[in-house]
């Protein structure tokens, strides 16, 4: 006979079963796997709260096809082991879709998780080899330094008549992408590169790099390190007096290097993908929208999140139903027009390697803002 | 020419501010016969500490700095000796005491990252960041001003130490502590006093790097370990040999960076480390200390 006592525990079990799986039917689980802490914690932090910006609006409006996204917060602490770890944690816990990493060197370890999980992922990332590694998972939120870089070649030749520069970069994945691409540009346009100093990521003392570019009596110099070491680079040029312009891919312009640098910033150049200073009116929306919730200003990295959970959204919706593969299936090829798609911020594209195009800025420190100086069509 | 006045500036600079931690290391050496593990952390709490001075209590960055000095010698001189060193001590356990000071290493960084900010914040120098030219080299107003305080403070604590009755009796007290008391010399206060100038000395030096490194949670590992091997190079029982050790450490960092190669400039310090343990454990300037059986 059965007691009163397992009758009760029976019910128990059945009901919390039927709750949870009630729960799951009215969710969808998109984690964000990105930079809180170390080296990437500018640009992980931005990209998650531009995410999250994205979520919250979607669940306000219902969700998608009335499913609220659950966005789990994983900070991989700027680690590529550790950042492959989440991924697998964010797979077994049951994602759809996953947003992040931000930073390339965790994004080339941790994509092959997903891959072979078959869960599209949508990173922040700007490496070349994101795309070139045959991975019909991943998908960027901007675009490539094989496409952003050259954007920059005429503004040398044409622009700053240079004949000679200098090059500091970053030697991780990110730095390495964007420097064999600068080199290759700066072959073809005949420009000599007259010094080549890399960095390590994380470096704090930039007195021996700039000493030695300073020495090189380049016509400019381009900068390609991450958001605080390019700080950290302008503050010390500035010290040593450096008068060549500084010319930057993405980073060097951007409101928290702004922040960092202070007045060294000032005059400074950058080729972005994004920037919430664009005089395109979706844009300035979200800018305002990003500005009252987390009370500071967005980054690219902002964008790139917002964008990208948007992208997750209407694809599904695209689609009618959850299927990953569908999902990874429909991104390829695929052009979200901004008319019909406006949380897309700009009209996007996205090729079989999951490479993004999309129009792009020249942008300059002027009065301690980034201002955008031109509009640079899609490539 | 010019290039080589630049790297040996930037150097002394960098090396001056590693020879004001390196310092501290020695100080808590002879006093506690620890090594402090959390010394990169206490370099980079104080800045922490006025910058939450400025955007809590909105008061003005000089103010914020002498709140934060003295609350950096309060936190990381009186309560760590007090609650950390003081009771393992008292065991006489110097194991416990070196792996004490690795957790409060970690706790110091996680703390500043979770209830402050995993992002790098600027903060403003103390001194202006003009140039001038000298046979072609841009002199830093500010490298200058760094080299000048930071070896004017080492040589005042020096001074101090050499020529004042407490600094006497703080030395006897690091020396020799049995005989210290017995001569009337008030070891604990003695060696609380060292324990509050190493906290001094710590914040000193933060609020010199921190506009070059930015206030971030994590700065302290590098200048931690830049510190501790300019002490082991210079010699851990020695204030002399711990600037002498800072100094030398800067300007390698620097010219090897510039001259030799930039990817191995932090394997040049650990090359030096290793050479001056097996040659001369003692350090270039320390004194070698025989145990006792």
């Amino acid at each position: 006979m059965v007691s009163f006592k397992s009758l009760a525990l029976a019910s128990v079990f059945a009901i919390s079963t039927f709750g949870v799986a009630k729960a799951a039917d009215d969710t969808v689980i998109i984690p964000c796997v990105c930079e809180a802490s170390g080296a990437g914690a500018v640009a992980g932090t931005n990209f998650h709260d531009g995410a999250h910006l994205a979520v919250d609006e979607i669940n306000a409006a219902g969700g998608i096809m009335g499913k609220k996204i659950v966005m789990d917060d994983m900070d991989t602490a700027t680690d590529p082991q550790t950042s492959k770890g989440l991924v697998q944690k964010a797979i077994d816990g049951g994602a759809y879709a996953i947003m992040g990493t931000v930073f390339s060197g965790s994004t080339m370890v941790n994509m092959l998780v997903a891959q072979q999980a078959g869960v599209p992922q949508f990173t922040g990332g700007e490496a070349p080899a994101l795309t070139a590694k045959g991975n019909g998972f991943i998908f960027r939120t901007a675009m490539g330094s094989q496409k952003g870089v050259p954007a920059l070649t005429p503004y040398f030749k044409d622009t700053l008549k240079a004949k000679k520069v200098a090059v500091e970069w970053v030697n991780n994945d990110f730095g390495k992408g964007g420097h064999t691409v600068f080199l290759d540009e700066m072959k073809k346009a005949g420009i000599e590169v007259a010094v080549d100093v890399s960095s390590e990521q994380g470096q704090a003392d930039f007195a021996a790099d700039v000493a030695k570019i300073k020495d090189a009596k380049a016509d400019a110099i381009f900068v390609y390190i991450n958001e605080e070491e390019s700080a950290r680079f302008m503050k010390e040029a500035k010290k040593q007096g450096v008068t060549q312009p500084l010319v930057g891919e993405v980073i060097l312009t951007s409101d928290k290097v702004i922040e960092l640098a202070g007045e060294a910033a000032e005059g400074v150049f950058a080729h972005v993908g994004l920037t919430a200073n664009a005089d395109v009116s979706g844009i300035k929306t979200y800018a305002e929208k990003f500005k009252a919730k987390y009370g500071h200003t967005s980054d690219h990295n902002g964008i790139k999140g917002y964008t990208g959970v948007y992208a997750i959204k209407y694809v599904t919706e695209m689609n009618g139903k959850f299927d990953k593969k569908m999902l990874a299936d429909k991104m390829h090829g695929l052009t979200l027009d901004v008319a019909k798609y406006p949380n897309m911020l700009m009209t996007v594209s996205w090729d079989k390697d999951g490479e993004m195009s999309r129009d792009s800025f020249m942008t300059t420190v002027k009065g301690g803002k980034q201002v955008v100086i031109s509009t640079v069509p899609a490539n | 020419m010019s290039q080589f006045i630049q790297v040996i500036l930037s150097g002394l600079a960098t090396g001056s501010i590693y020879a004001l931690a390196a310092v501290g290391f020695t100080l808590v050496w002879q006093a506690a016969r620890t090594v402090n593990f959390a010394q990169g952390e206490f370099v980079m709490l104080p800045a922490f500490f006025v910058l939450a001075a400025m955007k809590f209590l909105h008061v003005p960055f000089s103010l914020a700095l002498v709140l934060g000095l003295a609350f950096s010698i309060i936190a990381l001189g009186y309560l760590f000796k007090q609650l950390i060193v003081q009771p393992l001590l008292y065991q006489q356990q110097s194991l416990n005491l070196i792996i004490a000071t690795m957790a409060l290493s970690l706790l110091l960084k996680e703390s500043v990252k979770t209830f402050y900010s995993g992002q790098a914040e600027p903060f403003p120098s103390l001194f202006p960041d003009t140039s001038s030219n000298f046979f072609g080299a841009a002199v830093s107003l500010q490298d200058i001003l760094i080299v000048i305080s930071a070896l004017a403070v080492v040589y005042l604590l020096t001074l101090f130490l050499d020529k004042t009755r407490t600094g006497r009796a703080m030395q006897a007290a690091a020396q020799n502590p049995n005989v210290a008391e017995i001569l009337g010399v008030d070891v604990k206060r003695m060696t609380l006093y060292t324990f509050l100038i190493n906290a001094a000395l710590a914040a000193f030096a933060s609020f010199l790097i921190t506009p070059i490194y930015l206030a971030k949670f994590s700065s302290g590992e590098a200048l931690g370990l830049a510190a501790f091997i300019a002490a082991i190079i210079g010699g851990f029982n020695s204030i002399r040999g711990a600037v002498a050790g800072g100094i030398l450490l800067g300007l390698l960092d620097n010219i090897t960076a510039t001259y030799i190669t930039a990817s191995y400039r932090t394997a040049l310090p650990l090359v030096l480390l290793i050479a001056v343990i097996l040659l001369r454990p003692e350090g270039l300037f320390g004194k070698a200390e025989g145990r006792k059986v």
